[in-house]
């Protein structure tokens, strides 16, 4: 059916000035300092004295609508109808009113809506897509991170960790995402090279693209199928041959899993910042809770808080323990896969004398 | 028609963090697509295998972005899921919204999709997932009438976004939400029509902190610095210090400078600002005693993508310090980013990021292109191997030189 109308382009998004409540509008560019009231609450104060209360609310990222409307309706309950996103999927109730601050954290809980992740705790955990929208999840994104915080819940209520901690997920290695730099990551991860639907190929695939798509260099073509063949050698199942051409197919149900890398960071505070290294290549997908996952991810936190100084990030005392220690801590055994061999992988060897023994039992 | 069991969703609307099942079943009341797409997760569960593909451009007229095409690899079985499209809506800078706001863009999506959103995406935009390809006009002009617009995907500016800044942060060294709607509204061609070698992505941070994240997800990351001296009021910090504040260890220790000293008799702390890289510590630990500085401005830092396709890069300083500057419309920012864009546009293959290009070639030639001076700022450390070149221009300039000093000796013979 012809559309009758066609919308102007090229408006832009809102302007946030207009959403901005009017004790900031006040205070802009001009506060002061801030404070933490309670975890998921900050007042911040400005050179006028006004005060902005802040509280913080984790959410999974995927709402509804009738949840967004639930979320306007409170904002105008409490906030003059003003609220906000961060870049971690919460939402942010505000306001200049700090007697209200109870009701609301109160009505927020009651609901089932967690206030927290401000401080030293653990934030909300920041993810893609996975089985409900994406093509080539390896593994499910909601699921979980559902399952991980469930388990670590107190985690997020209360704010005396060691420093702030950051979990990422990304549901395959294109990792959509601040994922690799982050405290704990958990990635998706194919272990099996493409499978190649020649027919597919031939008739719905640019091969010189398709050649060109793979980092390895593992893709040839195969002129007397018009299509392609994959060097199991090369292959390092990163899925990007199967992003441009779907006759490709990575998905493997009975391989595909989950790695978890740690240690990374992106804030500039202290030391800069740092990607995430490997210390778990391979944890299978086990829907509907990832029971493996979770105690994974457990055992990884619960040795951090047990073994780090007040004020260190999650990297930080590994780099003060040394990471032949972090594996004798964590119990985890180090294999073959931990030994970087993509590129700019010298670097990364040890080329020193100095190290820790950890063999002598 | 029977209700079908969802037994293994089920088990994830038990547990205290909020279910996205939960969330799904709200809109399934309303909507019949969502309670197929419950079905059809629920079967992915089972085979633990995504059931989705990709291809067929779909968007909106006028627009090379902001529409993602999604439809389901067993279309006769789950009809209603067949097409699940993705709309990218660019958020307000800071993703601060009124009541309002949220009602109009809950309205649009009621009429037009699956009532499911994500608030928000990684890159930003508020992403509106599920709907028709006959819908997607209609919720376009939806949107629009409700003062929202799309933001980018495919090879295009990225939606840039931004740390909440000015509005709620002390910290803040320069309105990183006005620069962020300005340099959305400046390119928003760059933003809708795809024309570029890949995707570029601008992330603005109003200091070191970096709450965006900009350094590991930007191409381009804009970070708030300042130049001058951390400001300090003495008598908050005897507070501190009488509150119970270990001074020593939690602040002194940790100065990666170690550029502060402790007077403990007059409980007064003296920074050496020379040598402070203004990493942000102290301030956080003390943020009624620690001010930023007064001469603010930005870091500019490039390069910064994933791993796909050469391995990861976090973003590099390209620009140690830059004024930006409202008055003139942040006009030294616009003319370094149109001579970036230019050099990549020109020399960048196909889906070569930034920082894989400058890798390819050098930075020596980006810094050419862009008209950027070298500085020890720019690098870790100096090269340690012996292989750089030479070229014909520094020979030039070596003779230039050279016959600049013989004609001022010259000058003073004949004085
Ligand atoms: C196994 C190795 C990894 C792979 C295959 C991978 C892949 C990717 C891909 C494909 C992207 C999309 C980025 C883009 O082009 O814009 C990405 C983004 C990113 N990755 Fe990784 N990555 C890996 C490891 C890491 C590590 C170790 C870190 C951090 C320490 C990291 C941090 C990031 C960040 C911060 C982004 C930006 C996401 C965004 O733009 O929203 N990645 N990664
Ligand atoms: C199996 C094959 C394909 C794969 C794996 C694939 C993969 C991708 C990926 C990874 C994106 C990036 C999304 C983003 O970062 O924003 C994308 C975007 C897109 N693809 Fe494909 N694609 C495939 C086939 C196609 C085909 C055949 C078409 C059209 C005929 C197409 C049209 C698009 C469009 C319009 C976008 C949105 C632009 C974008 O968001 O980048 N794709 N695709
Ligand atoms: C070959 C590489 C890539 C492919 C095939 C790919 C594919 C896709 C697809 C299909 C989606 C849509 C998911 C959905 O909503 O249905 C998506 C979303 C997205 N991608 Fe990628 N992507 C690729 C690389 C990257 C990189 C390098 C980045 C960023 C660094 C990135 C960032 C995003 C973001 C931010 C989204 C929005 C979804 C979200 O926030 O979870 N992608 N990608
Ligand atoms: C006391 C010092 C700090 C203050 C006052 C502060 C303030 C804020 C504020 C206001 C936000 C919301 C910003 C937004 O999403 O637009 C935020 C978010 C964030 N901050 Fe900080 N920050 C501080 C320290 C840090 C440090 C030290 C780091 C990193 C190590 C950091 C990393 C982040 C990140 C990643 C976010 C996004 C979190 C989210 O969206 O939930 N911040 N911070
Ligand atoms: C293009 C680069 C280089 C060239 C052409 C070069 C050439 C030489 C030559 C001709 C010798 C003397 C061999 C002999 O006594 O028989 C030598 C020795 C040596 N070079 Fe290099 N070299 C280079 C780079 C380096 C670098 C980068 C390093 C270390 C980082 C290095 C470390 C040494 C050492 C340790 C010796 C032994 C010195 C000694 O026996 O006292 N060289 N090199
Ligand atoms: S990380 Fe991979 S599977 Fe997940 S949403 Fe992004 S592209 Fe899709
Ligand atoms: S999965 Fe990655 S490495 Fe393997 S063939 Fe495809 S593009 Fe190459
Ligand atoms: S990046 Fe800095 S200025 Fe921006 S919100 Fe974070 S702490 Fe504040
Ligand atoms: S900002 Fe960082 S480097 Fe500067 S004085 Fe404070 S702790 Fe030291």
């Amino acid at each position: 059916m012809a559309n009758p109308y066609y919308a102007k382009t090229d408006i832009g998004p809102p302007n946030f000035w207009n959403m901005l409540p009017q004790v900031i509008k006040d205070n802009y560019g001009n506060w002061l300092y801030h404070e933490k009231v309670k975890p998921g609450v900050l007042k911040h104060v400005g050179e006028t004295g006004d005060e902005l209360y802040t509280v913080r609310v984790g959410s999974p990222r995927l709402l509804s609508i009738e949840t967004l409307r639930w979320f306007a309706d409170i904002a105008d309950k409490y906030c003059d109808g003003h609220l906000r996103f961060t870049s971690r999927h919460n939402v942010e109730f505000l306001l200049a009113d700090g007697t209200k601050v109870d009701a609301l954290v109160d009505e927020l809980e009651a609901a089932g809506w967690p206030v927290g992740g401000t401080g030293r705790s653990l934030k909300n955990l920041i993810h893609t897509q996975g089985w409900i929208h994406c093509h080539s999840a390896a593994t499910d994104a909601s699921g979980t991170v559902k399952a991980v915080m469930d388990d670590l819940y107190d985690y997020f209520k209360k704010d005396d960790l060691p420093a702030k901690l950051k979990i990422s997920m990304a549901c395959c290695l294109n990792m959509c995402g601040a994922v690799h730099c982050s405290d704990i990551a958990f990635v998706g991860v194919h272990r099996k090279i493409p499978k190649v639907d020649d027919y597919g190929v031939a008739n719905g695939c640019e091969i010189p693209n398709v050649v060109a798509s793979c980092p390895t260099g593992a893709i040839r073509p195969n002129p007397k199928a018009k299509s392609v063949t994959i060097n199991e050698e090369k292959c390092m199942y990163c899925g990007n041959c199967y992003s441009v051409c779907p006759s490709l197919s990575i998905m493997d149900p009975e391989n595909d899993g989950i790695a978890i890398f740690v240690g990374g960071k992106v804030s500039n505070t202290r030391k800069g910042p740092e990607f995430s290294k490997l210390v778990i290549p391979f944890i299978p997908n086990e829907p509907p809770r990832w029971d493996s996952l979770v105690v994974a991810i457990r055992n990884l936190v619960e040795i951090w808080v047990k073994n780090a100084k007040q004020g260190e990030r999650y990297g930080e005392w590994i780099e003060r323990i040394g990471w032949e220690k972090f594996f004798e801590v964590a119990n985890l055994p180090f294999t073959d896969k931990h030994i970087d061999d993509f590129t700019f992988s010298v670097p990364t060897f040890r080329s020193t004398t100095q190290f820790k023994f950890t063999d002598k039992k | 028609m029977t209700e079908k069991k969802r037994p293994l969703l089920d088990e994830l609307k038990k547990g205290k963090w909020p279910s996205f099942v939960t969330e799904m079943e709200k809109s399934a009341a309303t909507k019949p697509a969502v309670n197929t797409l419950l079905n059809l997760v629920e079967r992915s569960f089972e085979e633990k295998r995504v059931h989705w593909k990709h291809g067929g451009i779909v968007g909106v007229r006028g627009y090379g972005g902001g529409v993602i095409g999604r439809y389901c690899d067993l279309p006769e079985e789950y009809p209603e899921v067949a097409e699940f499209h993705t709309i990218r809506v660019n958020q307000p800078s800071g993703w601060f919204y009124d009541s309002k706001a949220i009602r109009s863009l809950c309205d649009v999506w009621e009429k037009h999709g699956s009532g499911l959103t994500n608030m928000h995406g990684a890159t930003g935009d508020a992403i509106l997932l599920g709907t028709t390809t006959p819908h997607l006009q209609d919720c376009f002009n939806d949107l629009s009438d409700a003062g929202f617009d799309l933001g980018g995907s495919g090879s295009n500016l990225r939606t840039p976004s931004a740390c909440c800044g000015p509005a709620r942060c002390e910290y803040a060294c320069f309105d990183t939400l006005d620069l962020c709607h300005h340099v959305t509204n400046k390119y928003q061609n760059e933003l809708h029509r795809p024309m570029w070698p890949y995707k570029f992505k601008i992330k603005i941070s109003g200091c070191p902190n970096d709450c965006t994240s900009s350094i590991a997800r930007a191409d381009l990351s804009i970070i708030g610095t300042w130049r001058d001296r951390i400001r300090v009021n003495q008598k908050a910090v005897a507070e501190y210090v009488d509150g119970g504040l270990p001074i020593k260890s939690a602040v002194l220790d940790y100065c990666p400078t170690k550029c502060i000293s402790f007077d403990k008799e007059k409980k007064e702390i003296n920074i050496d600002n020379e040598n402070c890289t203004r990493c942000m510590h102290c301030i956080s630990v003390m943020p009624k005693a620690l001010r930023v500085g007064k001469e603010k401005g930005a870091t500019l830092l490039l390069g910064g993508k994933a791993t796909i396709v050469q391995s990861a890069f976090l973003g590099w300083v390209i620009k140690p310090f830059i004024k930006l500057d409202k008055e003139d419309g942040y006009q030294e920012l616009h003319d370094l980013l149109e001579k970036i864009w230019e050099w990549w546009d020109e020399n960048a293959k196909v889906r070569e990021r930034i920082g894989e290009l400058i890798y390819r070639k050098g930075m020596g030639e980006f810094l050419k292109a862009t008209d950027l001076e070298p500085v020890p700022q720019m690098v870790h450390h100096p090269r340690a191997n012996p292989y750089f070149f030479w070229y014909p221009e520094d020979f030039a300039a070596e003779k230039e030189a050279k016959e600049a000093k013989k004609e001022v000796a010259g000058s003073e013979v004949s004085e």
